[in-house]
């Protein structure tokens, strides 16, 4: 009796002392597995992000010069003498819109006609005499737009004609290449772009402050040009890739989110609704040059619609994003509580009403969201429209969905293989800023509508 | 009645035949004959016949799984909104038959209310909440109109004082038993005639059920109530007829001092006693 009551405490006390040893020692192993576990998390983490950095940080210290261009700064004297040609026409009372047409473009003819090389060369000769004899030279100065442009600027205000006006004039993509150093220097004339006295003379006249470089709005007002690439800009795949979005956005969104409705909320569950879901699924998993493919087929070959045309891409992009929008509208639905739906229909809502009354707004944050994820995911893609032939060269900013356009990745992809590589390398990383952006702020505008609609329980 | 399985079903009988032998004092509201209700395969309710009177609150116990809110659920139909499930047997609404190809579900629904065993509110605030039903009926023609059914029905669950001051705050925002108080004002506002609550105090606290069992007695004057629960003292507390299910049937139906104190089945007798459940 009495060794017991001795030993009991003891044995006791000493059991617990390796219980508690035994889940110490297991201690140290779980805080050491969450340490580890951390700080892997924290270096995945930190690498993502430094991939991100760099890729920004190329893109941008690529992309960036490209905003600003070798700019020549001249004083343009509209020399009557050069530019002889008729009042320009107005609409008479009792003129057919045809035939006033038919004057306006005899005049344009005659002012086509008009050697504006020589106003540009007679310009800058004014200003430096010495030059007189080195017009060739001057006149390889300016991109090859530019002389249109001082014929653009004539037909919308022929008060021009006879004044001096000092403008803004783009050089010529090699003599940017050349003065921004992005060629070798001492590579020998046969391996430059320009002539030795070209190069010469850009160097002096940047030196005396008449070429400089200066901010340029082309990139963003002018569209792709092959003939005078310093003018060249994205305006027309840019306005292609709006019409595409609209088509998507009024195309696929509506149906996109009626269907997940009807699938989510109305739809029986059977074979037949199995198979839908299952193929929407799938469809959203196939590559998007298959799209292209039976855009091609159907839309162009069937349907007999234009090539490159922004509708057909819109279609195109629109099938694409379908299976996107719906599986997001679909997640969004599921998650809205079935207590809200009971709810409702404890009432005497009918099942419309407590689908549009309830359970929609409760799941518009998640809807919106997945339609803009959709829409940027469309706006991203390049592959399907190559097919369709939107990976034409366009010189138009085009005016209706019809006409032929190019889109935003499409131009990234035609000017990253331009033969002038050392000036359409800082051009192509600029259309991906522009693009980037864009995304940037799509994205950032489905996390302002999602914060807006958030319904807070 | 079905004679051909009566044999299995000895007390189902025996119940029937009571109700056929003495026809009801008082007017049966709604009357369920001979139920069934299949989930899929699987057999939910093996045919119920209860009465539900007029003006009186009847309570639903069984052990989880009895098919008590199962059978709640047919009275106003909401186990239509389950996918795969199957009735048979007739329900009446003062003798019309709810299932009947003619009847509007949602009519039935405005007539026949429910109160969910989680308070639900919408995630709206509390007049949206309450002036939800009576704006998807047009019960009010005019804002004034509505602002007396919101507070009429707000009083009536004994909420007003406690929500008068911040009508337009959200719903979600209020405790679980003013929730749950909500959820029954917004089902008064629709002036429904029958209440079907679904074990409406489960996730409360006892202070909340206390306040839900008081209202519950109140109501009882104006509405027919049926009432499932978990809870053999708040069956005791609140009803005046108390039915047990068990395992898809109905065993036994009586006044409720009477099934607690003297069960006329053994079923009956081991459930109150505690041996199961």
């Amino acid at each position: 009796m009495n060794t017991p009551t001795t030993t009991t405490p003891l044995d006791e006390g000493a059991r617990r002392q390796q219980l508690l040893d035994k889940v110490q020692k297991s201690l140290r192993r779980r805080h050491a597995a969450e340490r580890r576990f951390r700080v892997l998390g924290l270096l995945a983490v930190v690498a993502g992000l430094s991939f991100v950095a760099i890729l920004f940080a190329s893109i941008l210290s690529r992309g960036l010069p490209a905003f600003w261009q070798s700019t020549i700064t001249v004083d343009v004297f509209f020399d009557p003498e050069l530019i002889q040609v008729s009042a320009k026409p107005l609409q008479g009372r009792n003129e057919t819109p045809a035939a006033f047409r038919e004057r306006e473009l005899a005049w344009q003819g005659e002012l086509a006609m008009v050697n504006w090389n020589r106003i540009l060369e007679d310009s800058v000769i004014a200003q430096r005499p010495e030059l007189a004899q080195q017009r060739r030279e001057v006149r390889a100065l300016f991109t090859s737009a530019e002389k249109f442009r001082l014929r653009d600027r004539v037909f919308a205000d022929p008060g021009l004609i006879g004044r001096t006006v000092t403008l803004d004039l783009l050089a010529d993509a090699n003599v940017d290449v050349w003065l921004r150093g992005n060629i070798d220097r001492s590579l020998p004339d046969s391996q430059q772009q320009l002539k030795p006295e070209v190069r010469a003379l850009a160097d002096r006249l940047k030196a005396e402050g008449m070429i400089a470089i200066k901010f340029s709005t082309a990139l963003f007002t002018n569209p792709d040009s092959r003939s005078s690439p310093a003018s060249s800009g994205l305006a027309g795949a840019f306005v292609g890739s709006l019409f595409m979005m609209l088509i998507v956005i009024f195309l696929a969104v509506p149906i996109a989110v009626a269907s997940a409705i009807y699938l989510e909320e109305f739809a029986p569950s059977n074979r037949v609704t199995d198979v839908i879901e299952v193929n929407i699924n799938n469809l959203a998993a196939v590559p998007s040059i298959v799209f292209g493919l039976l855009g091609a087929a159907i839309f162009i070959n069937w349907f007999k619609m234009p090539l490159s045309a922004p509708l057909v891409g819109g279609l195109v992009l629109s099938l694409m994003t379908l299976p996107t929008v719906i599986i997001a509208t679909r997640a969004s639905l599921k998650a809205v509580p079935p207590s809200i739906r009971q709810a409702a229909l404890g009432i005497g809502a009918s099942k419309v009403q407590t689908v549009f009354h309830h359970v929609l707004p409760l799941a518009l944050p998640g809807i919106l969201t997945g339609a803009i994820i959709g829409v940027a995911q469309a706006l991203g893609e390049t592959a399907p429209l190559l097919l369709i032939g939107m990976s034409a060269f366009v010189a138009n900013v085009p005016a209706t969905p019809l006409d032929q356009s190019t889109a935003l990745p499409v131009q990234i992809y035609l000017w990253q293989g331009n033969e002038l590589r050392n000036f359409f390398e800082a051009r192509t990383s600029a259309a991906i800023i522009v693009l980037l952006g864009l995304m940037i702020s799509l994205n950032a505008f489905a996390i302002w509508l999602r914060k807006k609609f958030e319904v807070r329980w | 009645m079905n004679m051909a399985n009566t044999k299995e079903i000895p007390l189902s009988r025996s119940f029937a035949q009571r109700t056929q032998a003495a026809p009801a004092a008082k007017l049966a509201k709604m009357s369920a004959r001979d139920v069934k209700v299949y989930y899929g395969e699987a057999q939910a309710l093996k045919g119920i016949s209860v009465d539900i009177m007029q003006n009186e609150v009847i309570a639903f116990i069984g052990p989880s799984g009895c098919g008590k809110s199962t059978f709640l659920r047919t009275l106003n139909r909401m186990n239509d909104t389950i996918e795969g499930c199957r009735i048979e047997g007739e329900v009446t609404l003062d003798g019309k038959d709810i299932y009947d190809a003619s009847l509007d579900v949602v009519l039935l629904r405005a007539q026949v209310g429910i109160v969910f065993q989680k308070p639900n509110p919408f995630p709206k605030s509390i007049y949206d909440n309450i002036a939800y039903g009576p704006r998807l009926h047009g019960l009010a023609s005019t804002r004034t109109d509505l602002d007396e059914i919101v507070e009429k029905s707000l009083r009536r669950a004994g909420l007003w004082n406690e929500v008068k001051d911040r009508l337009q705050q959200p719903g979600t925002g209020l405790s679980g038993g003013q929730q749950q108080r909500l959820c029954i004002a917004r089902a008064i506002a629709v002036s429904p005639e029958v209440i079907l609550m679904d074990e409406p105090c489960s996730a409360l606290d006892p202070i909340a059920t206390a306040k839900i069992e008081e209202l519950i007695n109140e109501l009882s004057s104006q509405y027919t109530i049926a009432i499932v629960t978990h809870s053999m003292q708040q069956a005791a507390r609140v009803s005046h007829r108390t039915a047990y299910f068990h395992l898809g049937e109905l065993i036994e139906v009586n006044a409720t001092e009477k099934v607690f104190t003297q069960p006329e089945h053994e079923l009956t007798e081991a459930y109150i006693t505690g041996r199961f459940g």
